[in-house]
């Protein structure tokens, strides 16, 4: 392993279980670089004086500056480096699409392989941890106290960024576990829990109360709290209230939706069913709507938990998936099937049972609003599968609790929470909001940005600036 | 961690509990209910709160050993703890004075009944219970309704206490004896829920139901606790628990909740030979 003069234009494979072997368990796929391959990857960087990846960034990472610390394999530097803008590297460093972000500004891009950002990210971050993790000095605490609402990766963001700033923080998760969709979502074999939970201890670490089992609008109200004496509350219960098709059907036993069947696998460890005891049934034949990466993830579940055929069905072509590019391939490499432009139009039952799915070809039509070629079906077209089981994978919608229990807090399209997208100051005086709550479903990193930007406004208004 | 303040066998598989959970019972009303956990490995078990006690910070449950989970709650003494306790979850009752009420509990439903019935009471309505059980045995909480009802009907399907028959029986004879009716609240198995609806529906009395579907998170999450409510899905843990009994689609209920009939008898299996090993 020498340094070469001229650059590499491929970038270090990464090493993942084979697709044969990882489909039969929930452990990690991918298995990260070794000390020698993140060296090597870091020796490609051109160390760009503009920086065109961290402005991809929307956390904005001084991406060169912790590269430059790996090249000198300082990796707990590199990660400290990374931790001064973001809090969750171990996270972001796993789930966060890099190839539209950081990467996709990548100068080496345009004549090979742009730098593996995403992958050094997480290098450093696991080398942090195993060697433990060194908690930052924390300055002089200061007497505002600010509440969270939600512990998902806005939440958290805003908790770690208002404690190193000594304000005192309470973070409120209505499940038992903190995390939101990083821990009840997202599968542990994408993003291990135990990994969620080192990044959580670490912002426990800088002085953050949490509390679980408490569902803000139900044991308080936001206005409660304001009384309380929280000077300033940050609102990221994410878009939890999932979507279904409203076609016949739906509501027969094998019907899931993609939160549920993702929420009883990953936070509820159906698949150690009855080690744990909450079950879940997956026949042999298990269709999946949508074309997310929340789809992918069901699919690669249902996989996992026993299914010998997986459908994804989608009405688009695969061009037009939502889902990480890397994600469909690791679930077709695993054995997924795509069903393109086709989407369900009914759910036949036995029994109370699912028993088929008639589905409904499309071909594709001229661009709608979003730009994407607007699927429309084939007259006629109808064709039926037999399903033991169908997750609805169409999204989710913002739980309206909050905005139903806080009157004065404005609400758009499909009851997201109207916020200033600078600063996530809503119409309430004091409270803030950012993630899904206000974007609706997007991604890990998004939710991160806006939690950066509120956090620095809170900071603000608390000091009586704005 | 909540601490289990009180236990008492209510018969030999209905058990009460009460938990210190001041900051739920401070807020809890009557129809809400609570998630619990009782540890790690647990599942989230939704119930419906049978009483609150704001001063001592306690709020009450009952419920019925059936499965595995029920079954190794009811393993827990006074002065234990569960992990997790989320509430006050769902809907409140709509509690105001209606008139004439008749609530209706049947078996363990005789628990979550009390509540609303008392509020029904306080709101002024003129209360008429009836409550039913296999037989006296597991018969319950009779001192607590009759002290929040004009009259207290009580029936057994062996007649070992009360009036031999159904407590639909009782809302029969009440509904041809002409009497003016105004509303009408019930809980209990389904079957006796959908019973009661079919009685009232054809008299035109507004008719409560508190349902139980299953469900994971209790907030609105995961969706699997939807139930057909007239032309729409409802989400029982947000929307309701109660719903308006002429529109709910009870066949549909029924079917749901045997979802995981194998897999529950699965479970307990695990865990009585785990138990008998351990």
């Amino acid at each position: 392993m020498t340094t070469k003069k001229t650059r590499k234009k491929t970038r270090e494979v990464m090493q993942t279980q084979q697709p044969k072997v990882r489909v039969h368990n929930f452990d990690e796929v991918a298995l990260g670089y070794t000390e020698e391959q993140a060296v090597a990857e870091a020796e490609r960087c051109l160390n760009c004086k503009k920086k065109p990846c961290s402005n991809g960034c929307p956390v904005g990472v001084d991406i060169p500056g912790f590269i430059e610390l790996i090249r000198e394999k300082d990796f707990l530097g590199a990660a400290k480096k990374i931790k001064e803008s973001n809090n969750l590297p171990a996270i972001c460093g796993r789930v966060c699409p890099q190839e539209e972000q950081c990467e996709k500004n990548c100068i080496l891009g345009k004549k090979g392989e742009p730098l593996a950002i995403g992958r050094l990210e997480r290098f450093v971050a696991d080398r942090e941890r195993e060697c433990g993790v060194e908690m930052p000095p924390l300055p002089e605490p200061q007497d505002k106290k600010v509440a969270v609402v939600g512990s998902g990766p806005a939440g958290l963001t805003v908790a770690a960024d208002l404690a190193k700033l000594g304000y005192g923080v309470t973070m409120f998760e209505a499940l038992h576990d903190p995390g939101g969709v990083l821990i009840y979502g997202i599968p542990q074999f994408r993003l291990p829990k135990e990994i969620v939970k080192g990044e959580i201890d670490y912002i426990q670490g800088l002085g953050v109360d949490l509390k679980v089992d408490s569902l803000i609008g139900r044991i308080q109200s936001v206005d409660e709290l304001l009384a309380d004496g929280y000077d300033a509350i940050f609102i990221g219960t994410g878009a939890g209230l999932p979507n279904f098709m409203d076609i016949p059907g739906e509501n027969l036993n094998g019907v899931y939706s993609a939160n549920e069947f993702l929420t009883r696998t990953n936070l509820m460890k159906a698949y150690q069913f009855p080690e744990y005891d909450t079950p879940i049934k997956v026949g042999k034949r298990t269709a999946v709507i949508g074309g997310g990466n929340v789809a992918m993830d069901s699919a690669r579940c249902a996989l996992r938990l026993g299914a010998k055929e997986v459908y994804i069905i989608y009405r688009r072509s695969e061009k037009e998936m939502p889902a990480r590019a890397e994600e469909i391939e690791h679930a077709v490499e695993e054995g997924v099937k795509l069903k393109l432009l086709c989407a369900p139009t009914r759910i036949i039952g036995e029994d109370g049972w699912v028993k088929a799915l008639e589905c409904i070809n499309f071909e594709l039509g001229e661009a709608d609003e979003s730009g994407r070629r607007r699927p429309v079906p084939i007259k006629g077209s109808e064709f039926i599968m037999e399903m033991d089981t169908v997750v609805m994978a169409i999204g989710n919608s913002p739980n309206p609790l909050i905005s139903q229990t806080t009157p004065d807090l404005k609400t758009g399209w499909r009851g997201v929470l109207v916020a200033d997208p600078e600063t996530g100051l809503t119409t309430k005086p004091g409270v803030y909001a950012g993630g899904d709550i206000v974007t609706g479903a997007a991604t890990v990193i998004s939710a991160m940005g806006a939690g950066k930007k509120a956090a620095a406004a809170i900071d603000r208004y608390l000091k009586g600036d704005s | 961690m909540y601490r289990i303040i009180e236990k008492k066998d209510l018969s030999s598989t209905i058990k009460l509990m009460r938990i210190a959970a001041p900051e739920i019972a401070k807020k809890a009303q009557a129809g809400q209910f609570v998630i619990l956990r009782i540890h790690n490995h647990g599942e989230r078990i939704p119930m419906t709160i049978a009483d609150y006690d704001r001063v001592q910070g306690t709020i009450t449950i009952v419920f019925q050993v059936v499965g595995k989970s029920t079954e190794e709650l009811a393993t827990l003494k006074e002065g234990d703890s569960i992990l997790n306790f989320l509430g006050p979850l769902g809907q409140p009752s709509e509690i105001k004075n209606y008139g004439k009420a008749v609530c209706i509990g049947g078996g363990v439903g005789v628990a979550p009944i009390y509540p609303i019935a008392r509020s029904l009471h306080e709101a002024g309505n003129k209360v008429i219970s009836i409550i039913g059980a296999r037989n006296d045995k597991m018969l319950f909480y009779k001192e607590e309704m009759n002290s929040v009802s004009e009259h207290l009907h009580i029936v057994t399907d062996d007649g070992s206490r009360g009036k031999q028959g159904l407590v639909t029986d009782i809302l029969c004879d009440l509904l041809e004896s002409g009497e003016q009716i105004d509303l009408v609240f019930a809980i209990g198995p389904v079957p006796m829920m959908r019973a009661v609806a079919e009685l009232t529906r054809g008299y035109g009395i507004k008719t409560f139901v508190s349902l139980n579907p299953i469900m994971v998170d209790g907030t609105g999450m995961c969706g699997g606790c939807r139930v057909s409510v007239g032309e729409t899905s409802k989400f029982a843990c947000i929307d309701g628990p109660d719903f308006d009994a002429h529109q709910v689609d009870f066949d549909q209920l029924l079917e749901r909740q045997k979802m995981y009939c194998q897999e529950e008898q699965d479970s307990k299996e695990h865990w009585h030979q785990c138990n008998c090993r351990g």
